[in-house]
């Protein structure tokens, strides 16, 4: 039912930058959601009879002109990014053998944003993708500042403290996480001072709260590095900072919001952090809805969640930031007023929810799901919007052939003709994340690509591209299968 | 999911009752239940002893285990590690088919057809054994033209078979579109049966016999002390025992390698898939004959109102490579992706079955070996190790008649057949790389349904042995084949030629590097080649006495008590006096001796002096086939090129025939020069130290080249051999055929001191006259250029009748003809073997059948070159050695 649930997000134009004003969305989303949905569609077979029974198509009422094939592919391209990891680390087989990743913006600025990195001083490998909204802030510091967080709590009570003796002394680092970032993914200079500060203190509460000796669990590493780091953020809003440009920049993350999907590949142990709506693909789903009524009183029950909506206005239950969700509304008044002038012409930073009585609404606590790798799990999809969906093209068939019995041989030819036919463009595109994003963004009803229909999608003016899509990020970590199956 | 379970259970082996290993309630309705009732312990407990374990209760092993009960065999206890057939049994398709590339593997075929059809009788065990027939379709010309050959060769064997048209394809079958085909062989007796009943209906059979059944319990491993198998390590407990068989299947080769010492058993996985339709509105009938279309690279049978149909791909997912606990066999997944092509080939061929529904897609993974043909035999070095593994998909087709030839083997240290191309001594540990068995059987399994032309040779596994002159050779334009891992040239491919078109020389007919080999035969015989011959398998023998010699007096035919430095060309023969190996022996001093053997022979002969060689710590073999490069000079004015470079007389009258000397060529001292060739021409052998071997070959190439020195490859050297009717151990020798079949009887030494190794056998033999006779017949009327050329296994015929069958052929150049060898074997009357007399030969008229066409040939008994001018010089240079591969 993830896809259902996709499309029903999408028509309601949840790609507005998370807050919105309801009446607006559907304004905009009665007029054309329909390319949207089959941008969404998984490719499976089931997905595709359901199309044609309810006689969908594509309208392409809105005048463009055509890309060429090549100007697609710069697009889609820009930011594509992979990495091939050795397959030998000199003692063990790695478990993972590359990631490919890629962006495509809808907002200007794009508000996604992605981080990747090896833990050097523990073994393992981490994936974040960040999908920000009300502005970027959020994203932008969760894809710094994160991993760093994640890195830390994993290291062993001595590590630690070699860290601190080191940083005390004067000494240089042993450097904690090596990244894979693509030109386009910057880190902030002005605010690693401060950055650096908070994760300091961080480290030292760890080194006394463990114990020489005691490796710390992932899941809870996790965990505990996802809250430190949203309480950080809210924290230094709280505080400011003495630097003007500083001060505005910590309100504006913790006044923005983000989701985050992190993963963390160590040998055949996989875990998947999330907050918020981004997904990957061997993650397993929860009923959330349940989970925030049932955090809250009864009495807000009917307006906790809304329209599928927290407090009718967000859309992720979970997030980074949105102190607006947090605070009390004293706390949130105090804050701003006292913050630099930039933030009171901040439409967005004073509006306060309707029916905000008992914050938080929102916490920054990730699902933590841990998973034993296979030698059958080939590779995780790290997506900030329902991508995943399109993916594994023998999964999807494999499940066409188990489910659904009563398909004749004639259909199957046809289908998997089809599919081979799609897979031949993946020649085009040596980055699985580049070609699954031309998958979603220019699929058509049938479940092709169809050139004009993504010529159209790019080529949307700036401020109707929003309405057709998302920002897209994705990151597909390819598993060697020959590295886990030692158990 | 419903259509899986349901089909897997439909699959699933008919469990075979508790009461097979326990004494419990009586299946009244089997016949012969009663007796290995009374006769089993109480308990399910494992003997501590028995005679013969077997490892692998699939259709393989209660095969053998059936035909060793069956020979009288008691105390045979047979371990399964989970439930009988529960491997590749459980899932295969259930076809039993005698189109097999090789004859004997027909034979076995056959065998196997007659067995599962009166299994039920015997047993009561239905089998759901139908003799549907099959066809086998032809999309072009060339494949209706092996299909051609293969019905030659069936009928040699007696089974009926018909080329037949398009049009009788759609009356067998109406389902077939047919508008593509050109034709197809029917084989009416081809069968169907559920594989897993047939199984079990084997062990139920054995069971009656006192075959002893455990189910769940795995081999750790064999142990094996001084060479010889004492006891099988189970997980629960061990068994004494003075046999073992591997039948291990996919896992055979893991179980080789978990003993102390270690039996390379080449094998790999590939999943294989096939589809199981659901009944066709009009549901297929039962007894609708199997198709197979190799083109289309499917094969369909009926399946319980539905289709069966699955097929060999262009791109194999090899699959347990790193061995048995990465997946489960049970696990496995289906890969529509992957079928698609064959699900377009299936639908091409059947467009009705569009509107047919799916019920599964099954995964059944299936065991190949390097060089596509099973293993089956003793291993080297290990006494009472047997194996019978590697089926390449062919398991129940092979399993009745190769358990019966296994239950033989050990039964009598020999089977009822010649099967050396499926011993497994013709393999080695050099194939038993794992990267070498993954990369070589992605080759093999597309290989099943290709056309195979004459002279193919595998792609992959390449450039594990070479010689050091690989690369001088190769940037000569040397083009490669590969024998027993050694790559060896076929041809030079002169400059300026077009390189892309030779390499595409797949035709039945006229290859295009007519030419090329048609040049280096003409220097051979006017000029001087070089050949570089170092695959050649290579032993020393030494001892401090004379152990030596009289080892080799008993193992060979021939007199070794020759002076220092000559040369003897003899036979190696079993009891019955057959060909075990077939060498060249030096005299290097009293005590040392050299042999020369084919170089698929290095494991089979490495074993078969082992078995004979006492333990005498005096007596010293080794193997020192990787010391020495080989090079062959052949031609007139060889002895002309090694003179100049050794500054000695090379001519007849200081270097005589068949004699051996250590002497200097170039800078290069300790060079074994022997005045042999290996085809009748006149030439030398160099044997010389690898380090040695450039230096000699760029010295023989540049004092050559005044001579008209050129490199020569396998090809011409084959020409050569074949057209001076030398025979080859392995094509046309085997351990069946003894010297006075083949004309050899002045290379046996009756009288010599030592009684050899089938002597007896031979003596028999001579006062009772041979009941065959290897010929040459030479093609007359063969169009050389518009003709089928002859490749081996094509039946001749006397006056219209089938008498034998070709072992090997070439083109003669000198002859300008097609020389085909070959066996007559003719029979009297009441079909038992009649005596063969040079007078019978000589008067009859001879028709060899390639593809379905006779042409007319003369039959000789001697070679064309002791009939013309040179008989003279020839006389004792009768080296009728052969060793060189065609």
């Amino acid at each position: 039912m993830a896809a259902t649930f996709q499309v029903f997000r999408v028509i309601h134009g949840r790609r507005f930058g998370r807050i919105l004003v309801p009446a607006m969305t559907c304004q905009n989303c009665s007029q054309s959601p329909r390319p949207c949905i089959s941008a969404t569609q998984p490719h499976s077979f089931e997905q595709r009879w359901r199309h044609q029974v309810r006689g969908y198509r594509t309208s392409p009422a809105w005048h463009s002109y055509y890309l060429t094939p090549p100007q697609i592919n710069s697009i889609l391209k820009a930011n594509e990014y992979n990495f091939k990891v050795p397959e030998f680390d000199g003692k063990n087989l790695s478990s993972v053998m590359g990631f490919d990743s890629n962006q495509l913006p809808a907002n200007a600025p794009i508000e996604d944003r992605r981080s990747a990195a090896t833990c050097l001083q523990t073994r393992g490998m981490l994936y974040g993708v960040f999908d920000g909204h009300a502005g970027c802030a959020c994203a932008q510091a969760l894809s710094e500042r994160l991993f760093y967080y994640i890195a830390v709590s994993l290291l062993p009570h001595e590590t630690l403290m070699d860290l601190e003796n080191a940083v005390e002394s004067g000494r240089p680092l042993h450097p904690i996480l090596q990244w894979h970032k693509h030109r386009n993914d910057y880190f902030s200079k002005e605010a690693s001072r401060l950055y650096f500060s908070s994760l300091r203190t961080y480290w030292q509460e760890l080194l006394d709260l463990s114990v020489p000796g005691e490796q710390p669990d992932v899941a809870e590493a996790l965990l505990s590095a996802f809250k430190r780091l949203d309480n950080d953020i809210s924290l230094e809003a709280q505080v400011g900072d003495p630097n003007a440009f500083l001060h505005y920049w910590v309100l504006r993350v913790a006044f923005s919001g983000a989701t985050a999907c992190v993963a963390h590949i160590d040998g055949n142990e996989l875990h998947v952090a999330n907050t918020g709506d981004g997904r990957a693909v061997l993650g397993v789903q929860e009923p959330e809805v349940k989970r925030v009524r049932s955090e809250h009183p009864l009495s807000e029950a009917k307006t906790v969640v809304k329209q599928d909506r927290l407090l009718g206005l967000l859309i992720p239950f979970r997030a980074f930031g949105d102190v607006k969700f947090k605070w009390s509304i004293e706390l949130q008044r105090c804050v701003l007023e006292s913050g630099p002038d930039q933030l009171h012409e901040n439409e967005h930073a004073k509006f306060i929810p309707p029916n905000y009585h008992t914050p938080p609404y929102l916490t920054a606590e990730p699902e933590v799901t841990r998973h034993h790798l296979r030698p059958q799990d080939r590779f995780l999809v790290l997506g900030s919007d329902g991508l995943w969906e399109t993916l594994h093209r023998q999964e999807v068939v494999r499940i066409v052939g188990e489910h659904l019995t009563g398909v004749t041989l004639g259909q199957m030819q046809g289908l998997l003709q089809e599919r081979k036919a799609r897979i031949s463009s993946t020649f085009e595109d040596q980055n699985a994340a580049t070609h699954l994003i031309r998958n979603a963004v220019g699929s058509n009803e049938f479940g092709m690509v169809d050139h004009e229909r993504l010529s159209k999608m790019l080529s949307l003016p700036e401020e109707l591209a929003r309405m057709y899509r998302d920002d897209i990020t994705i990151i597909i970590v390819q598993f060697n299968p020959h590295g886990n199956n030692k158990w | 999911m419903r259509g899986g379970v349901c089909s897997i259970r439909a699959l699933a082996p008919v469990l075979l009752p508790r009461w097979l290993c326990g004494p419990r309630a009586c299946p009244a309705h089997l016949h012969g239940s009663v007796r290995f009732l009374s006769t089993d312990s109480v308990s399910a407990a494992l003997p501590a002893r028995a005679r013969v374990v077997i490892c692998g209760g699939g259709i393989v092993g209660t095969s053998v285990a059936y035909h060793l009960a069956k020979l009288g065999w008691t105390e045979i206890v047979l371990l399964e590690q989970g439930r009988l057939g529960a491997g590749t049994t459980r899932f295969c398709a259930g076809i039993v088919s005698v189109a097999k590339p090789l004859s004997v593997e027909s034979k076995m075929a056959d065998y196997s057809i007659a067995l599962y059809e009166r299994l039920e009788e015997e047993t009561g065990v239905k089998t759901g054994f139908v003799r549907s027939g099959s066809l086998c379709l032809a999309q072009n010309q060339d494949r209706l033209l092996s299909l051609k050959r293969l019905a030659s060769r069936l009928k040699v064997l007696g089974v009926s078979c018909n080329v037949i048209k398009p049009k009788d394809v759609a009356r067998l079958h109406p389902l077939v579109n047919i508008h593509d085909l050109v034709g197809a062989l029917h084989l009416p007796g081809d069968s169907v049966v559920s594989p897993p009943d047939v199984n079990h209906a084997l062990a139920v059979a054995s069971a009656a016999h006192g075959v002893q059944i455990y189910e769940h319990t795995s081999v750790n491993h064999v142990v094996v002390k001084k060479g010889h198998v004492t006891a099988v390590e189970t997980d629960r407990g061990s068994i004494e025992c003075e046999y073992f068989v591997n039948c291990a299947g996919q896992w055979a080769y893991e179980l080789g390698q978990s003993g102390e010492v270690k039996v390379s058993v080449p094998l790999h996985g590939c999943e294989h898939f096939y589809l199981l339709t659901k009944p066709l509105s009009e549901p297929v009938q039962n007894d609708s004959p199997v198709l197979i279309d190799m083109d289309g690279r499917i094969y369909a049978r009926a399946w319980h109102g539905g289709i069966l149909s699955g097929g060999f791909e262009k791109n194999p997912k090899p699959i347990f490579t790193e061995g048995r606990n990465q997946l489960e066999i049970q696990n496995m997944q289906e890969d529509w992706d992957h079928f698609e092509p064959m699900l377009s080939a299936l639908l091409r061929r059947m467009p009705g079955l569009e509107s047919c529904e799916i019920q599964q897609l099954v995964n059944c993974p299936e065991s190949f070996t390097p060089d596509m043909r099973c293993l089956m035999g003793e291993t080297p070095g290990i006494y009472g190790y047997f194996v019978l593994v590697g089926m390449n998909s062919s398991g129940l087709s092979f399993a009745g008649g190769a358990g019966k030839y296994l239950a033989e083997w050990i039964t009598y240290g020999y089977p009822s057949a010649s099967v050396w191309p499926l011993d497994i001594k013709r393999f080695g540990n050099l194939q038993s790389s794992r990267t070498f068995l993954r990369h070589r059987v992605m080759e093999v399994m597309p290989l099943l349904y290709e056309l195979k032309v004459p002279r193919w040779d595998f792609q992959t596994g390449r450039q594990l042995r070479t010689s050091p002159l690989y690369d001088r050779l190769d940037t000569q334009g040397a083009r490669w084949m590969e024998k027993h891992g050694f790559e060896r040239a076929k041809y030079f491919v002169p400059a300026g030629k077009d390189l892309l078109a030779l390499d595409q020389s797949k035709t039945f007919y006229k290859p295009d590097w007519f030419d090329i080999v048609g040049a280096e035969v003409k220097c051979c015989k006017e000029a001087v080649c070089v050949i570089d011959m170092s695959s050649f398998t290579k032993f020393e023998l030494t001892s401090a006495g004379d152990q030596a010699l009289q080892l080799l007096q008993r193992l060979c035919a021939n007199d070794l008590d020759v002076p220092v430095g000559h040369i003897v060309h003899t036979g190696m023969l079993n009891q019955r006096g057959g060909y075990e190996n077939d060498c060249s022996v030096v005299r290097l001093s009293k005590n040392s001796f050299f042999i020369i053997s084919p170089t698929d022979q290095q494991v089979h002969c490495w074993s078969w002096i082992k078995k004979h060689m006492p333990s005498d710590p005096q007596l010293h073999l080794e193997d020192v086939s990787w010391k020495y490069t080989a090079l062959n000079l052949i031609g007139p004015r060889a002895m002309d090129v090694l003179s100049e470079l050794s500054y000695v007389s090379m001519t007849p009258e200081h270097f005589p025939s068949l004699f051996c000397k250590e002497m200097s060529v170039g800078y290069a001292n300790g060079i074994r020069v022997m005045s042999m060739t290996h085809t009748g021409e006149p030439g030398f052998m160099l044997y010389i130290p690898i380090e040695y071997a450039l230096h000699v070959y760029n010295e023989v190439m540049s004092v050559g080249q005044k001579y008209g020195i050129r490199n020569a490859g396998y090809y011409a050297l084959r020409s050569l051999r074949i057209e001076k009717f030398f025979a080859f151990w392995g094509q046309d020798l085997d351990s069946f055929t003894t010297p006075l079949e083949c004309g050899r009887e002045f290379r046996v030494k009756f009288d010599k001191d030592t009684d050899f190794l089938g002597r007896d056998a031979l003596l028999r033999q001579r006062v009772e006259g041979v009941s065959r006779r290897f010929v040459m017949l030479v093609l007359e009327d063969h169009d050389t250029e518009l003709d089928v050329w002859p490749w081996w296994g094509e039946p001749i015929y006397r006056n219209g009748e089938l008498i034998g069958v070709t072992t090997s052929s070439a083109y003669s150049y000198t002859l300008q003809r097609h020389v085909c060898l070959g066996f007559l074997s003719p029979t009297n009357t009441d079909g038992s073997p009649a005596a063969v007399t040079a007078d019978f030969i000589n008067r009859g008229d001879y028709e060899v059948d390639i593809a379905g066409q006779k042409f007319p040939a003369k039959a000789k008994l001697y070679p064309f070159s002791s009939l013309f001018a040179q008989q003279k010089r020839r006389k004792d240079d009768m080296e009728l050695s052969n060793f060189q591969s065609k």
